[in-house]
């Protein structure tokens, strides 16, 4: 015992820089909390209270994160005994996933476009039963899904600043385990939504099982599984290439998978599709920065040195990704499955400015992310509203005629596609623009003229909708247009107005991300 | 700083904004529309007061910081050829809002939202040519398509839809190759310089040092994009569907103002950008020039669809004004920048009387009409002038400026000029057949013989329900003519203004030319 004690004393804890990791502490302290409400309160109370709970953690978070950054060293610092570096585009991120998180809730948040909220009253009722279409036309939902949200951001927080692969794999599976059941949790087209949650959940896991062999493999080359470690080692000679190469390619396929960058995109339409419209939002947006965040310091720290070795591949895995949701995009029907393809020819613009491995490359890739979600949030929030009395109305052919119904909403959703498409004065071309420079820079001329041939064959399926919106007569039983409720309406108004303001005069949000580059 | 630009640039904005407003009151927002496109043209003809042909190259300048991180500015200014379009777009707008007055609009559409685009319009139109940070050209070449495609797909022929996705697409794609050499440009700019900018005076500078080979790429995206609007053959599929599907004012907008994007971008950005490429790639371009006359002439000849057939007049006529910008010669030049402004005048009147035949007979084909000066004498007289000034009367606008090019083209290039001159024949030979089978003979085809109640009936003009030219139409078509005659006899007041402009770019390209100093 007394022995036991005594090596306890020798043991000494890790210095915490408790300002720095706040933001962390808040959301997954009150992520706790929020299941406790869940626990104990009576049903009549949760919704209201874990709708205050969750803004206002996300407001306390932003406001330690304004704390810290205020306060910080001006390259921020490494805590937590190295595993999580707090820096210049950490900060950033965060910011930008505190408010996509904030535009999420709102839409998670929302029961008067869809009675009762967008979930179900109760996931394990089966599908199809009798018991399913009664609690159809109850208004009850399931609150479970404000911790799981939390959770999610947590995790996501975690896995852009993780400095090791362990802990980043722990924050992939933190953030990845929560969405897995949101996915689940549509009130309509249960069956739909359960499949994508089964879709979701097995390929993750796949891809999950891909990073941490990829850790492992990395941890034989390099005796550490930290980045700066891996960095260091990469510049020896006196190791094993097999190991590097075949520890870097796991890694990258498990990150490539979360980013839905094609060839590993496989799951991004039927999820998509099949989860309740918010969490599509959610995952959309905050998965995508999330996901580029991590490969971003992955690449950047560990493998800088080592990039004339996987160049050539990650070349073609963004070409790839680029040509199948261009080219896969044109052929969609159903509008949530439009903008998965669409997403996934972002992540090849993305992965693009993520492998010029410049600094303009890192701030272009960052704002772009910035742009992107809050294009997509408003986005989503724009397809909850369109409804028939089977709930949404995703089918494009509903779409015909929409700008006679509801102008307002054609025009906010024309905005958001033409900025999805990447026109001036919107935040979407800026974010092109920056990244294609940053490549180009860098010298892959041949990979921009690709993004731009596919940014060109995307314009056609974002075109098409606007032709359908705008310069069709509305079919006779189309879909209404929902009043939003307030909450809806700021989520859309908030993703609007800031891809108009990123178009329109974006430095300081460039200046911003430009800003400084990763520690370790 | 001049305020002058800024302000041609913002009235028309204004105006749009306020007449979306009045979607509810037709009248009163035609009345507003028409007001701000008339104290538009007051200013240009200020601006055109202000302009000293003698000053400096650009004139009217202003330029405000916009995005300091890549170096970009809000700059206006204006050369002679830019002067004379912007005095163009003022002159055409007022025009074609009065042309357009009576216009049938498809059903629910309101002349609110059209006069509201035609005015947007205007705005990016000013801004394409007055815009001298070549970041900000783009900006406004890319926005201008918004409006126009909504004009189209709106407010269009039966096959709008497909029309108005034909025009943007090949716009856009011609855009975003543009895009790569823009960032090209920059990037050469930046590595030159040491800090990046965008701004065309300085941008001359670096990138004609640049080797060969990089001009020829960066010629080549800005090329193609210009080709695509101009548009050179075989690039040029995209405005016959345009054309024809167009609302007559926005086809004269179209072909008289949106296609010499592509020309004046020849002036202002390929040749002194990259003058060795633009030497070394002349002849391929003349090729293009010389099929585009020869091969719209002809096809001119074959239309049945009058709107398609002013369509292939233009091809023909861009034709010469790339023969009279790639010929290297100053009097060539002029001739090319007057026949930009000419062909604006005639081809826009051209347009005009075919809508004003289209109202009457409610068919775009010719074979519907016949014999129609019989009823309709003032039309048929105002139709023939604008068919005589389009084929290059002597004593009309579009001789001098053809002339000039045929001229002034023969001493560089003898055998591209010997066959362009085939199409003035040609050219006589399309209008003179088309006015002959709609105008002349006895009253015939199903458009008119309906109208006027039978067979019989035609022979008694003072039953005929064909009514002629009323006073707003005449209204309309008098400055136009006026205009053809007096820059017919009397151009020099234009040519004093493009000449110096037209050396200028000369010597930037670094040709040599033997008559320049003799003065026109």
């Amino acid at each position: 015992m007394t022995d036991l004690l005594a090596q306890a004393q020798r043991l000494t804890a890790p210095e915490i820089d408790y300002l720095a990791v706040a933001p962390i502490l808040v959301v997954l302290g009150a992520a706790c909390l929020s299941v406790l409400v869940e626990a104990f309160l009576p049903k009549a109370q949760r919704w209201s209270t874990q709708v205050v709970l969750t803004l206002l953690t996300l407001a306390a978070a932003g406001a330690s994160l304004i704390a810290y950054a205020n306060d910080a060293l001006p390259q921020g610092k490494v805590t937590l005994a190295g595993t999580v570096a707090v820096d210049k585009p950490v900060i950033f991120l965060w910011a930008t996933l505190l408010v996509l998180g904030f535009g999420s809730v709102l839409l998670i948040a929302d029961r008067s476009v869809e009675p009762g909220g967008a979930f179900v009253a109760e996931a394990s009722v089966l599908p199809g039963t009798k018991q399913d279409r009664a609690q159809a036309n109850r208004f009850g939902m399931q609150t479970e899904v404000f911790p799981l949200t939390l959770f999610a951001l947590g995790g996501m927080m975690v896995f852009v600043a993780a400095n090791d692969l362990l802990t980043m794999f722990i924050a992939l599976e933190v953030l990845s385990l929560p969405l897995y059941l949101m996915c689940g949790l549509a009130r309509r087209r249960r069956l739909l939504s359960q499949e994508a949650a089964v879709k979701y959940f097995l390929l993750g896991a796949f891809a999950s099982a891909f990073f941490l062999y990829g850790v492992a493999l990395l941890y034989g080359y390099a005796g550490s599984v930290k980045l700066a470690d891996i960095a260091a080692a990469t510049s020896g000679t006196d190791r094993s290439d097999t190991l590097l190469y075949a520890g870097f390619g796991l890694l990258v396929v498990g990150l490539l998978f979360k980013a839905s960058v094609g060839p590993f995109h496989a799951w991004t339409p039927d999820v998509y599709q099949g989860s309740p419209t918010p969490v599509t939002a959610f995952m959309a947006a905050c998965t995508k920065v999330a996901a580029f965040g991590g490969i971003l310091r992955v690449l950047f720290v560990a493998f800088e040195r080592s990039s004339w070795e996987w160049n050539g591949v990650l070349w073609a895995v963004a070409i790839a990704s680029m040509v199948i949701g261009a080219v896969l995009g044109l052929t969609q029907t159903d509008v949530k499955r439009m903008i998965a393809y669409s997403s996934v020819a972002h992540a090849g613009f993305l992965l693009v400015g993520s492998i010029s491995l410049s600094q303009e490359g890192l701030s272009g890739t960052m704002f772009y992310l910035m742009a992107y979600g809050f294009t997509t949030i408003a986005a989503f929030g724009v397809v909850s509203l369109v409804r028939n009395a089977d709930g949404e109305a995703t089918h494009l052919s509903q779409w015909a005629g929409l700008a006679k119904r509801s102008p307002v909403t054609a025009a906010v959703f024309t905005f958001l596609l033409l900025a999805l498409a990447g026109i001036p004065l919107t935040s979407g071309f800026i974010g092109k623009f920056v990244v294609f420079a940053a490549a180009l820079e860098s010298g892959m001329a041949p990979l921009v003229v690709v993004a731009l041939v596919a940014s060109a064959v995307a314009a056609f399926f974002y075109l098409r909708v606007i032709v359908l919106m705008y310069f069709s007569e509305p079919a006779a039983d189309g879909p209404t247009v929902s009043v939003p409720g307030a909450m809806t309406t700021i989520a859309i108004t908030m993703g609007a107005a800031i891809t108009l303001v990123l178009g329109v005069w974006p430095s300081f949000a460039l200046d911003w991300a430009g800003a400084g580059g990763f520690i370790f | 700083m001049s305020w002058t630009l800024i302000a041609l640039l913002l009235l028309p904005l204004a105006g749009s904004l306020v007449v979306a407003f009045l979607r509810g009151n037709d009248r009163t927002a035609k009345l507003v529309a028409l007001a701000f496109a008339l104290a538009e043209l007051v200013i240009a003809v200020l601006a055109w007061v202000a302009y000293d042909p003698a000053g400096d190259r650009l004139q009217l300048t202003s330029s405000v910081e916009w995005i300091p991180a890549f170096g970009i500015h809000l700059s206006f200014g204006v050369d002679g050829i830019a002067l004379v379009m912007i005095a163009l777009i003022a002159f055409l707008v007022p025009v074609v809002i009065g042309g357009s007055w009576a216009d049938k609009l498809p059903e629910g559409r309101s002349a609110g939202g059209f006069f509201a685009l035609l005015l947007a319009m205007e705005t990016g139109m000013v801004g394409v040519f007055a815009a001298t940070d070549v970041f900000v050209f783009y900006v406004f070449f890319e926005a201008v398509l918004v409006p126009m495609y909504f004009l189209i797909g709106r407010f269009g022929g039966p096959n709008r839809q497909y029309a108005a996705m034909k025009f943007f697409l090949y716009s856009l794609l011609g855009g975003l190759v543009m895009l790569a050499s823009v960032i090209g440009v920059y990037v050469a700019a930046r590595d030159k310089l040491g800090s990046g900018t965008f701004d065309w005076a300085t941008l001359v500078t670096v990138t004609k040092d640049l080797p060969l080979s990089t001009q020829i790429w960066l010629f080549l995206g800005f090329f193609i994009a210009f080709a695509i609007k101009a548009p050179l053959v075989p690039l040029h599929t995209w405005l016959p569907d345009a054309g024809a599907e167009a609302p007559v004012g926005a086809g004269v907008l179209l072909v008289g103002i949106l296609d010499k994007i592509g020309t004046f971008g020849f002036l202002r950005y390929c040749l002194p950008l990259f003058p060795l490429a633009s030497q070394e790639l002349a002849p391929l371009v003349l090729v293009l020039a010389v099929a585009g006359v020869l091969y719209g002439s002809l096809l001119a000849v074959g239309q049945t669809d009058m709107k398609r057939f002013v369509a292939y007049t233009s091809i023909a006529h861009f034709g010469f004004i790339a023969l009279g910008i790639f010929a290297f010669s100053s009097q060539a030049g002029a001739g090319a920048v007057l026949y930009m402004v000419n062909h604006g005048i005639s081809t826009g009147m051209l347009f005009l009387v075919v809508g004003m035949v289209m109202a009457r007979g409610g068919s775009r084909l010719i074979q519907d009409y016949g014999g129609m000066a019989k009823l309709t004498p003032v039309l048929g007289g105002l139709f023939f002038v604008a068919g005589l000034s389009s084929l290059a009367l002597p004593g009309t606008n579009s001789f001098v400026s053809e002339f000039l090019v045929l001229i002034g083209s023969f001493p560089n290039q003898p055998v591209f000029t010997v066959l362009a001159a085939i199409g003035m024949v040609l050219a006589a030979l399309y209008i003179l057949w088309l006015y002959q089978r709609v105008f002349q003979g006895p009253v015939r085809g199903t458009a008119l013989v309906d109208a006027v109640g039978g067979p019989g009936a035609a022979l008694d003009p003072e039953r005929a329900s064909v009514p002629d030219l009323n006073k707003r139409e005449l209204a309309v078509l008098a400055p136009l003519v006026a205009l053809i005659l007096v820059l017919g006899f009397y151009p020099q007041p234009v040519l004093d203004v493009i000449t110096p402009s037209v050396g200028a770019t000369l010597s930037e390209v670094g040709v040599t030319d033997p008559v320049a100093q003799e003065g026109k």
